[in-house]
């Protein structure tokens, strides 16, 4: 019962000479609100491309509740409830806000090898679809194009896709990237009422944001964890203070 | 809210497209007997077997970017499982017909989950050289005419019964295949494999982050359309009574691609259209001159920089803003 959500034994990836994730190992318990912060270039992106298998490790390994989900793709790690969001918007844009979420649901709902009947009418893909939506507060966005919706609405939709799938475990890549003030807020409030309510794992960069939701932050620099811990503890963890506080807040 | 979409006064203005062709083309054998019967009959039968061939491409052209320039292939294996069988006094079409279905099904298959490996112009160098592979194949096969091709001994036969040998029996036979194939396209499209494609189209790493794995969707979907060809191949062959390895060309794979990108890609009545309007204007510019793609080349050009989305975009747009 014990085990991790969500465990990372000993993570490598190298480009060439350059070491991105350097021996990263980090253990999330059920239902914790983790948050990864770092400078520019620390490999945060990197590492969340690799826990959800976009990008293969060069070794280590990723433990999904108490199984080793390495060697499986993407999609696979998706059925497994590891779900993730993308740092640059990754929609559908010529799809309507319902039917992006919709297909989210259709992954995981039955088979999509059916040819006859439109999709686009199933009430059992479009109710929790339109559930979704309406817990990220587009509810009255649904049958607009996605590619029109603004941005902080898109970063909306890409949580609400995300929720469709079920995850047990949410990596958010800085869903508040490009977000201004309002849009901020409105995507805080979202995180702080999906708390708890299942593993989170978010690489963020707004530190008022990271330790207003966390329970616990690691900070990442050169692609090494060289903190870990309760916000306020990390927060005046000397090392983290040189090695990034102090430089961001100078 | 969501309007049904069979329903209400939008319908026919909906559909108006596709509706008027099909309603055209199923009035050329009454324009034939006016006169030029066998000649007119003769030239939209060519049209509607094309416009199988470009529907099946657009499937996997226009809705799931895949830009196959191999496709015509299919045109020749299923023109090729005519002729050899014919060869061997195998006549009938529910033996015929089939087995040309299976060999498009089984090459599609096998070249899709090569090609659909790589991406972008890396895929359209592999279905090309798949393609050349099936035209060089048809040329050394001596024994059923090589490079000149077979004339076949005539029509496939239904039950022993000729029942196509008639040009006016054959049209209404291709028309009916012809809209067979549009309306299994148009429910493949709408349907929950259709918008797994579709969605590939648009953003592909999403899908896959959603749980799609994309592979095995685009390469049914390679199938599909593949076998569809393989039906457009047979049909050709039974209009003309002859296969040879032009059938497979590449110019012939390309001129499918110039049919689906005319008619406006990703509409299906566009790759009828497209097509229709392909081989109408050859055949009507090769009766001024032979260089008559010196005129249809820049005329193409025309096309894709002013009319985006091909001739049903113009119409779409001639048409007041509705979409189809």
């Amino acid at each position: 019962m014990a085990e991790p959500a969500l465990e990372l034994r000993d993570l490598n990836k190298a480009y060439g000479a350059l070491t991105v994730t350097d021996h990263v190992s980090l253990a999330l318990p059920d239902g914790e609100f983790h948050a990864i912060i770092g400078p520019n270039g620390a490999g945060k992106t990197t590492l969340i491309h690799q826990i959800s298998g976009l990008v293969p490790s060069d070794s280590g390994s990723v433990w999904l509740g108490g199984r080793d989900v390495t060697g499986l793709s993407l999609p696979e790690r998706v059925h497994r409830g590891l779900v993730r969001s993308f740092q640059i918007t990754s929609i559908l844009p010529g799809f309507s806000a319902l039917e992006n979420v919709a297909l989210a649901v259709q992954a995981h709902e039955g088979s999509s090898f059916r040819f006859f009947g439109r999709a686009r009418e199933e009430a059992r893909l479009n109710a929790p679809a339109m559930q979704a939506l309406e817990e990220v507060g587009l509810g009255n966005r649904a049958s607009v194009r996605a590619g029109l919706l603004s941005h902080g609405e898109k970063r909306q939709l890409e949580i609400a896709i995300a929720l469709a799938a079920r995850p047990r475990v949410l990596l958010l890549d800085e869903p508040l990237a490009g977000t201004g003030p309002e849009e901020s807020a409105v995507l805080i409030a979202l995180m702080q009422r999906l708390r708890g309510r299942m593993t989170i794992l978010l690489i963020e960069h707004d530190m008022e944001a990271v330790f207003a939701l966390a329970e616990r932050v690691s900070v990442l620099v050169y692609g090494r964890i060289i903190a870990s811990g309760p916000p306020a503890a990390v927060r005046d963890d000397p090392e983290v203070r040189t090695a990034y506080l102090g430089e961001e807040g100078g | 809210m969501m309007m049904p979409p069979e329903s209400g006064p939008g319908f026919l203005k909906r559909e108006a497209v596709p509706v008027l062709v099909f309603v055209l083309l199923a009035l050329v054998p009454v324009a034939a007997t006016f006169g030029a019967e066998s000649y007119l009959l003769s030239l939209v039968t060519r049209v509607m077997i094309f416009a199988i061939a470009a529907l099946s491409l657009d499937l996997i052209l226009g809705y799931g970017a895949l830009v196959s320039f191999g496709h015509a292939a299919f045109l020749g294996l299923g023109g090729y499982a005519v002729g050899i069988l014919s060869a061997h006094g195998q006549t009938d079409a529910l033996v015929q017909l089939p087995l040309a279905l299976a060999v498009s099904a089984l090459f599609a298959l096998i070249t899709g989950a090569l090609s659909l490996r790589t991406k972008g112009v890396y895929f359209i160098m592999i279905t090309l050289a798949f393609g050349q592979m099936a035209f060089f194949l048809a040329v050394s096969l001596a024994a059923y005419g090589g490079d000149d091709g077979m004339t076949l001994p005539g029509r496939s036969r239904l039950f022993g019964l000729d029942l196509i040998k008639n040009d006016r029996a054959f049209y209404f036979a291709v028309l009916a295949l012809l809209l067979a194939s549009y309306l299994l396209c148009r429910s493949i499209v709408v349907s929950r494999f259709g918008r797994v494609i579709r969605g590939a189209r648009e953003n592909p790493q999403r899908m896959a982050a959603i749980g799609f794995p994309l592979f095995r969707y685009q390469l049914a979907g390679y199938v599909i359309a593949g076998t569809l060809c393989g039906l457009a191949g047979f049909l050709l062959a039974n209009q003309a009574e002859f296969v040879s390895p032009a059938y497979m060309t590449w110019q012939r794979s390309g001129e499918l691609i110039v049919m689906v990108v005319l008619g406006g890609l990703g509409t299906l009545h566009g790759a009828i259209i497209g097509a229709a309007a392909f081989l109408l204007l050859e055949e009507w510019l090769s009766g001024f001159t032979e260089h008559w793609k010196m005129i249809f080349g820049p005329f193409l050009v025309l096309v894709v920089l002013f009319a985006r989305g091909g001739l049903m975009g113009a119409i779409r747009r001639i048409g007041g803003g509705g979409h189809g």
